[in-house]
Formats: structure tokens, sequence, C-alpha cells
């Protein structure tokens, strides 16, 4: 399936997919009634948002698949992922609290919401920790697959202790029921952000796949010589 | 081997172990009075004050208390090569792992225990009115917070630097544990009637039991090599 797609291809349309959503966000979509101009965060931040979420859900199945088949490839793509997915994390951590001080009048609040965005933060951190603080690579690829399976377990607990709570953070303003709804040229921007935003994450991720195998074959070249030099 | 007979003899050895040494429970015990005596300094509380802050100083004084033993409890195995010993054994990883479980979960009871005979020494407050319900949420939380701990405790005595490794670990997963503990011990700490404390209880069960089955599937992939 990745063969049909191919990478040139796939950063061609990441690549006009940014412009046009760097144009729709900056000239198409209307300024926002009572927020202004500062709503316009909000076509960065969803986005960012969905994809760091939907990077814990990879983590998460390419850790039953590695335990299940294990499939070095689904213990590449966990951890190609997971650096992925923190940089979006991170993303919404930042461009969250400069959207709310001007909204809301603070720059954080321990809203539901905001931690468990937090919350699966600290979750890809501890999860690129693991990685690099394991003293038996060998081991690694399963230590880390459990990790990815429980933090994702707890991603999920996250979602229901939501609903225990009120929240400041505004509803869902796409499916949210009677009396929310967008502007259409709003709605317009934000999917065409989110299809972009899809599409550079699996753009990096991709890439730093790439990079994992580079460096699979270049620790087999040397263990090759190694032992060639051994020999003679 | 019945599996009973395997975990009773893990949890036999660690208290022989406990008791040879009395290393890891006087630490957490230490440890977690310090917590208690200097939140008790940090404020000066009134009545009303210490229904508020009670039951996250309780929380977080056995979350801290916990990393401590966790972090013995598969160390010592590691340092010695007893992991190696009990994998070898023809027995069911997850029969391990319930073994490790629940010393650990006795040990961090007794230093529960210990707790909260100083805070209500020192915070002039007594759990005897609601003594059942936060037996409860005490054994539930408890079991939630030690299961994470045990497998985390597993996979960070495989790291260089395991003690931030564990608490990094073990933190984000287990805030929903700790947070509802400490919501359902304060509505039970002050007597709401009838359903509230209840439901909290239901909470913090749930989730306990939802993070413990979890820890107990995938803990045979930890012990592998």
């Amino acid at each position: 399936m990745i063969r049909k797609f191919p990478l040139r291809l796939h950063s061609a349309l990441t690549f006009a997919g940014l412009v046009v959503a760097l144009y729709m966000i900056f000239l198409y979509a209307p300024e926002e009634m009572t927020m202004g101009e500062v709503q316009r965060i909000f076509y960065i931040h969803v986005p960012a948002a969905w994809v760091s979420l939907m990077g814990f859900s990879i983590i998460f199945v390419a850790s039953i698949v590695y335990l299940w088949k294990r499939a070095q490839f689904a213990d590449e793509l966990a951890h190609a992922t997971a650096e992925v997915g923190f940089i979006f994390c991170t993303c919404v951590l930042v461009t969250g609290p400069l959207w709310a001080k001007p909204a809301w009048g603070i720059w954080w609040t321990w809203d539901p919401r905001l931690t468990l965005t937090f919350l699966l933060w600290l979750l890809y951190v501890a999860y690129l920790m693991l990685r690099s603080y394991l003293v038996n690579p060998g081991r690694a690829a399963n230590l880390c697959a459990v990790v990815g399976i429980i933090g994702f377990v707890d991603v999920l607990i996250d979602y229901m202790a939501i609903r225990w709570w009120r929240t400041q953070h505004p509803q869902p303003v796409i499916l949210g029921g009677p009396g929310s709804g967008l502007d259409p040229r709003m709605l317009a921007t934000l999917l065409v952000s989110l299809g972009t935003f899809t599409l550079l994450f699996f753009l990096l991720v991709r890439i730093r796949l790439g990079l994992a195998g580079l460096r699979r074959e270049l620790s087999e070249i040397r263990r090759t010589l190694a032992f060639r030099t051994s020999e003679d | 081997m019945n599996s009973l007979t395997i975990i009773w003899s893990i949890v036999l050895k660690d208290l022989r172990v406990e008791w040879r040494n009395r290393e890891t429970l006087a630490s957490m015990c230490v440890f977690g009075l310090l917590i208690i005596f200097l939140f008790n300094f940090a404020f000066e509380t009134a009545r009303e004050e210490t229904l508020r802050l009670l039951p996250a100083v309780l929380w977080v004084a056995i979350a801290f208390a916990g990393v401590l033993g966790f972090n013995r409890s598969f160390a010592s195995e590691r340092e010695n090569s007893c992991l190696e010993g009990m994998t070898l054994a023809p027995v069911d990883p997850s029969m391990i792992f319930v073994g490790k479980m629940l010393a650990n979960l006795l040990f961090l009871g007794i230093a529960e225990v210990v707790m909260a005979f100083a805070a209500t020494l020192w915070f002039n407050f007594s759990f005897l009115p609601a003594l059942g319900q936060l037996l409860l949420i005490a054994f539930f939380g408890t079991l939630g917070y030690a299961a994470l701990g045990t497998i985390f405790g597993a996979i960070a005595a495989n790291t260089r630097m395991r003690e931030v490794m564990l608490t990094v670990l073990q933190f984000p997963v287990a805030f929903w544990i700790l947070m509802l503990s400490i919501d359902s011990t304060s509505s039970a700490m002050r007597g709401d009637p009838g359903g509230n404390w209840v439901g909290g209880v239901a909470r913090v069960a749930g989730i306990s039991v939802v993070f413990t089955v979890a820890s107990f599937l995938l803990f045979e992939y930890v012990l592998e090599e």
C-alpha cells in the first residue's frame, strides 16, 4: 500500500496542503465575532490535538501487533509515531495557552480536557524516556509495547473521567447538537487543516521509519565487518 | 505446584527478606511520615481546612512511599539475579506478578496504617466515624496503584536511572487512581450521606480493577528475554 503512494507524491501533497491551509486560515476564513483574530489558532490547535491523540492510538495498535506477531516493523512504527506525536502534542500545549490568555484571561486551568492533554504529553515523554534509558536494547521492543498498551488504557480512562467533571474547554462545535455549528467557510478551513495535519503527520512518520531502516542496515553492515575482521 | 502455593511462596519470600533487613518498609514509613509532618507545618489548619487538605496529603504520602517500595521490589531481584531464577522456574509468569503485587500491597498497606495513625495524632482528626468506607477506598486505591507499581517497577529495573524512570512511568498512568481516591476519601471523611461516596468507591474500584487486569495480562512480556 505504501509503494502505491510514493514519498515524493506524499511530500508534494503535504506541501500543497500546507500552502492552501495557510491561505485559508489567514485570508479565507472570516474573523470570529467574539474572539477576533486570536480564534485562528483554533485551525492549528484542533488538528494538532487530533493527530497527537491518533498518534497514541497508533502506538497502541502497533504495540499489540508487535507482542502478537513479533514484527519488527510494528516496533519501529510505534517508536516513530511516538517521536512525531510528541512534537504535535507539544504544539497543542503551546497553542492552547496562547489562545486561552486572550479568550479566558488565564494561561492555564486544571480543566479535565487540559489535564488529559497534559497527561498524554507526559505519557509520550515517559515512552520516549524509556526508549532511551533501556540498558538491553533486545528487550526494548517488549517493554515499550507494554507501556504503549497500558498508556493507551490510561488515555481511554481519561476520556471517561472527562465526563465526570464539568469542563471549561469549548464544547465540540461541529457535531455538538442544536445551537452549535460553524460558518461554512470556517468549517472548510478546519477540514482542510485537519487533512493537511494528518498528511504531515504520516509524512514525518514515514521519514522517521526510513531512518530506522537505514540504522538497522548500518548496524548489520557493522556487525558483518566486525565478524570479518575477527576472522582475519 | 498449584498457583496459590506459588503466589504464597513468593509473598513469603518477600516478607522473609524484609524481615531480615527491614529496609523497604522502614524507608516507606519514615518517608511517608516525613511528608505528613512537613505538610502539617506548611499549612496550619483549622478543622474545615483539615477536611479539605488531609485526603490529598495522605494520598501524596502514600504515592511517594509506594514509589520507594516498588523500586526496591524488582531492583533487589535483579541485583542478585533472583529474577532469572524465578523466570527459569516452571511457573506461569503471571503468578510471579500476583505474588510480587501482593507483597507490595501488603507493605504499602502497613505503611498506610502507620501514616493514618500519625495523621490522627498530628491533625487531631479521627478516622473512626467513616472507617469502613475509608478502608474500602484505601484497599481499591492501593490495589490499582500497587499493580501499576509492580509492572512498572519490573520495567524500570531494566533501565539506567531506574528511580527516575519508575516515577515518570507511574504518575501519569496512576493519576486518576490517586485523583479519584482523594475525591472519595474526601467525601467519606466529610460524612456525605449515602450515595456520594458509594459512586466514588465504585469508580476507584473500577479503574483499579482495569489496571490490575491489564498489568496481569501484560506481565509475561516484561519478563520475556
